[in-house]
Order: C-alpha cells, then structure tokens, then sequence
C-alpha cells in the first residue's frame, strides 16, 4: 500500500524550544494511524505544521507524493487534508446544518456574481450541497438535531459534529485531534466503532492523536509514540505497549521512584 | 410637520441605510470593526460630486449624469478598500479596527488641504440629484444584493470566518478572500451612499465625514443586531429619526439618543434583532431551532429520570 502521507525529518522550532525534533513517519493509505505521548510531546504542534497553521523550521510534509510545505491552511484542505481540534472549534452560533452546509462550500463553484442574482448554477448546486449536508448528518446520526445550535449540544455530539464538518470537504487524510477527550468509556468505544467505519466507509487514511489508551490499541493498526518533541517508538499496538521506552516515558523509571 | 421635513428624514436615514447595509456585511457577518467608513463615504461623495459638477461653477467638475457619479463613487472606494484591505487584513482583532480609524481620519485631512474641492471650507454647488425614489429603489437593491449573498456559500463562509477563524481555514476558507470581499463590498456601499449624500445636502465638507459619521453607521449595525439584515434597516430607520423626534427636547436630545442605544444594549445584548430576520423563513428559523433546543431538553431530562431509576 502506498503511503497517503510522509513527514520526513519534521522539526519545528519556537525560539530556543524544539518542539518537535526530527520526526519522521507515514500514514499508509487507507491507514489508521496513532499519535501517542504525554502531554507537551508535541503531537497537537505536529497536526498544526501538516495544515500549514504553523510554518516548519526543518523536514519535508509530502502529501500523494506532492510537498505540501508552504502552502496556506485553506489550499491544504482543498487538496484533501483536513482536521478536528482538541478543544472544540464549531461554528458555535450556527445550527449543526448550518455548520455542516458551510464545510460542503468546496463541492460547489457558482461565483459571487451568480450569487447575487441567483443564476440557474447557484440554485442548483445550492440543492445539491443541501442534498449533500443531509446524508452527511443522516449518515452520521445527527439528522435529529440538525436544527439545534451547534453551542447547545451535548458534548459528545460537538465532537461528532466536527467530525461530520471535517467530512464535509471529501478529505482523503483525516486527522483527529484526541476526539475522546472528556468522553466516558462507553462513548469512547462507540467512537472507536465510528472511526473504523468513517475509514471504510469514506474511503480515508485516519491519523489520530488520543490518550485513551483502549481506543488507541483497539482501532489503530501502527502507533507512533512521540516524547519531548521526538520519536521514541513506533509500531503494531502491542510493540509499542512493550517498549521499554515507551514504559519509561509515561511511568518514570524505577531509578527515579 | 409638513410633508417635505418627513420626506428629508426618510431621505437621510435612506443614504444612512445604503452604508449600513454594507457595514452590516462587514461587522455582523464577517466580524470586522469598522470606524473608518465614513471614509469611504467622502470618497464616494467627493469622486461622485467630481463627476456631475458643471464646470462652470467648479473648474474641476465634469458635469456628467447623476448616474455615472454613483457608479464612479462606488467604484472608486471600493478600489481604495482593495489597497487598504491589502495591508490592514492581515491585522488580528482590534488592530484592524484601528488602522480603519486612521484611514477614515486620513481622508478627511486629506481633503481638508485639496484646494480644487474647496478644502475645509467645503464644496458648494454640487446639484440636487438625490429623490426619495431613487434613494428607496437604491436601498431596495442594497437589500437584495445583500440578502443574496449572505444566503450563499460565499456569505457562509464570511459567517464562518466571524464564528471561528482558524476553523474556517481548516474547513478550506480562504480567509483573508472573504475578508477582502466583505470589505470591498461593504466600501462600494459605502461610496454609493457618500455620492447620495452630497447631492442632497447639495454642499460637501471633509468635517461631514469624520469619526463620529463612522461611529454613527458601527453603533446602528450593532444596535440593529450582529448578523441581522432587517436589523440594519430597522436600526437605520430608528436612529436617523430619532434624534430629529427629539428635537423638541433642544440640548437634551443627544442625552436621549445615548441613553436609548445603551437601553437597548442592556435590554437586548444581540441588538435589536440579534442574528434574526424578519422574514417569513426568518421566523420559521427561529422557531426550528428553539424547538429543537426545548427537545434536546426534554430528551437529557428524560435521559436523566431513567438513569436515576436504574440506578
């Protein structure tokens, strides 16, 4: 299987601070990949810098063989790379419809002319991006609250509705920003379940950064565990699991107890 | 109070209404502070009066038809906003703002010192072009434009640059486009109620467009409510004629006119109409969505009651 995206000798520097230290891996196509590591490794800093939200000191983003380095969040996300965030980014005042309509404005290309005096092109593909936010939230189990405003709903679905917005632009590379975060375990394994069939599902390579730990080990087929800025191990779930480095970076070692 | 009073009034909250649509696009739907629009109005009032003065009262004038003059006003702050827009754009928050109140106050000190346009002293003698009809049929299209727009892709994505500005990137926005956009189109809106302006006052002068014009147009797009197009013209209509109803109440108007922004500020913090529209659609919206909240409510509440038996 050809890899959907490479991160070659990746290294971002603030000031003095290397947050991220020549990293390098890949995300296989139509992979599920797991970013781990204790907080301030750096793995929210290496989502920013394949988005082009931050600009890369050092290395090489290769996304379909094709550098991405440089270009502007938005370009990024044309080409097929898109995200959620750990602390939840919604159009808050807008209803979850209206969140997910606006994420489908790539699906359409009528120009502002068009627009303003409503050609025959606005209308139809205003339709089709209606059609296509519907099946997108029906698909995904919002369709009940479609009406509701984004800020009012229920935490778990905020997050699920980010991950219907990420849809939205038919993204090839999915990256999930530890979507479980203040989930309890119930809803963290019904989201284990949604992330494996969002990738059959929409055909898509997944790299996702989480610290619950099942999920992780249930859903990803490769971990790579990140530590201050550089990578300490990478691998199947249960190499990583073994790895003495890896124990020793989350537990301490025994010297230090 | 005679026919002609009314009709004045109608007329200047009409022109106040063309600038405010535009400011509403900028500010209430794409979340960018303006207090440099009345900037765009001068330009507007000063390029538009260029074109219809007959030459033979000012030298510089061209003595061309009304018409030309507003499609040249528009045009021309709407070409000044692309150049301002360029390096103020990429300014966070309320930097932005600022910089949009030094180029609203550098216009007016520019044409403070133009002598051809009569400098401070002002420019007579710019003809009576602005009727009531044409102000309404202007404000009419102002509406529709801007209605359409917002309802498209392109004015979500302008909502969604206001919501949520790194997510808009994320989502494939391009941000500082839409923000050009917004500012351009507000700017051309702008400049078309600057030449309605000068060609009812029928005399111009740069103290006409100062800070307290720009403050003017921001405080009738945040009364009127953030996001709200309906909002806009309501709080057009009400603040211009306010003051003229209070003028019975002499040096205690002005008071009145603070106290009664800042009632509505208090009473309602969204503004008048707060993201709403009074339109058909408009309300049913409204109703969609806080029936949808009271199920929400209802369901968690249910959700609770049947964990508290089972437990």
């Amino acid at each position: 299987m050809a890899d959907i995206l490479e991160i070659l000798r990746l290294t971002k520097r603030f000031g003095g601070l290397a947050a991220v230290n020549d990293v390098s891996f890949s995300v296989p196509e139509g992979g599920i990949v797991g970013l781990i590591g204790p907080n301030g490794a750096g793995k929210t800093t290496i989502f920013n810098l394949i988005t082009g939200v931050y600009s890369l000191t050092e290395g090489e983003v290769k996304f379909k063989d094709r550098s991405i380095v440089g270009l502007p969040p938005y370009k990024i996300a044309d080409l097929g790379i898109t995200r959620t965030f750990q602390n939840i980014r919604l159009f808050k005042n807008l209803t979850v419809f209206e969140n997910v309509l606006t994420a489908c404005h790539l699906s359409a290309s009528y120009n502002i002319f068009e627009s303003i005096f409503r050609l025959p092109r606005f209308r139809k593909e205003e339709r089709d991006l209606v059609r296509k936010a519907e099946k997108l939230l029906d698909i995904m189990g919002l369709t009940e609250r479609r009406d509701l405003v984004a800020n009012n709903l229920p935490y778990g679905m905020q997050r699920r509705l980010e991950i219907v917005r990420a849809l939205a632009l038919d993204p090839e590379l999915l990256l999930l920003d530890e979507p479980a975060a203040g989930m309890n375990p119930d809803e963290t394994e019904q989201l284990m379940k949604l992330i494996g069939r969002i990738r059959d599902e929409f055909k898509l390579s997944i790299l996702v950064i989480e610290h619950h730990m099942d999920l992780i080990m249930g859903v990803c087929e490769h971990i790579v565990v990140l530590n201050f800025g550089v990578k300490l191990s990478e691998g199947c779930a249960d190499a990583v699991a073994n790895d003495p480095k890896v124990i020793e970076a989350y537990l301490g070692t025994t010297a230090e107890a | 109070m005679d026919w002609s009073y009314i009709q004045g009034i109608l007329m200047l909250a009409g022109i106040n209404l063309i600038a405010v649509l535009g400011l509403s696009l900028l500010t209430g739907f794409t979340g960018l502070f303006s207090f440099g629009h009345a900037g765009f109005m001068a330009i507007g009032a000063y390029i538009g009066a260029l074109m219809t003065v007959s030459p033979t009262t000012t030298p510089a004038g061209l003595g061309l038809p009304f018409a030309v003059g507003v499609i040249a006003g528009g045009a021309a702050a709407g070409i000044v906003s692309y150049f301002i827009g360029r390096i103020t754009l990429n300014l966070k928050g309320d930097y932005f703002c600022i910089a949009t109140l030094g180029f609203g106050e550098a216009i007016r000190l520019l044409l403070n010192n133009v002598q051809i346009f009569g400098g401070s002293r002002g420019w007579p003698g710019v003809p009576y072009k602005s009727t009531l009809p044409a102000i309404v049929i202007v404000d009419m299209l102002a509406v529709i434009f801007l209605a359409n727009l917002v309802r498209s892709r392109h004015g979500r994505n302008m909502i969604a640059v206001r919501e949520e500005e790194l997510a808009a990137q994320i989502s494939g926005i391009n941000v500082f486009r839409y923000k050009m956009i917004a500012l351009i189109v507000s700017a051309v809106y702008a400049g078309v109620a600057g030449v309605f302006f000068a060609h009812y006052m029928t005399f111009i002068q740069p103290k006409m467009f100062s800070m307290t014009k720009s403050t003017e147009l921001t405080i009738i797009v945040i009364f009127g409510g953030l996001g709200s197009i309906s909002g806009s013209v309501l709080g057009a209509l009400i603040l211009t004629a306010l003051p003229e109803v209070l003028r019975a109440f002499e040096i205690w108007r002005l008071v009145f006119y603070g106290a009664a922004v800042i009632l509505i500020m208090i009473s309602r913090p969204k503004g008048l109409m707060g993201g709403m529209e009074l339109t058909p659609a408009g309300i049913r919206k409204v109703r969609m969505e806080r029936r949808a909240r009271l199920d929400a409510q209802k369901e968690m509440r249910n959700g609770q009651e049947g964990e508290g038996r089972n437990g």
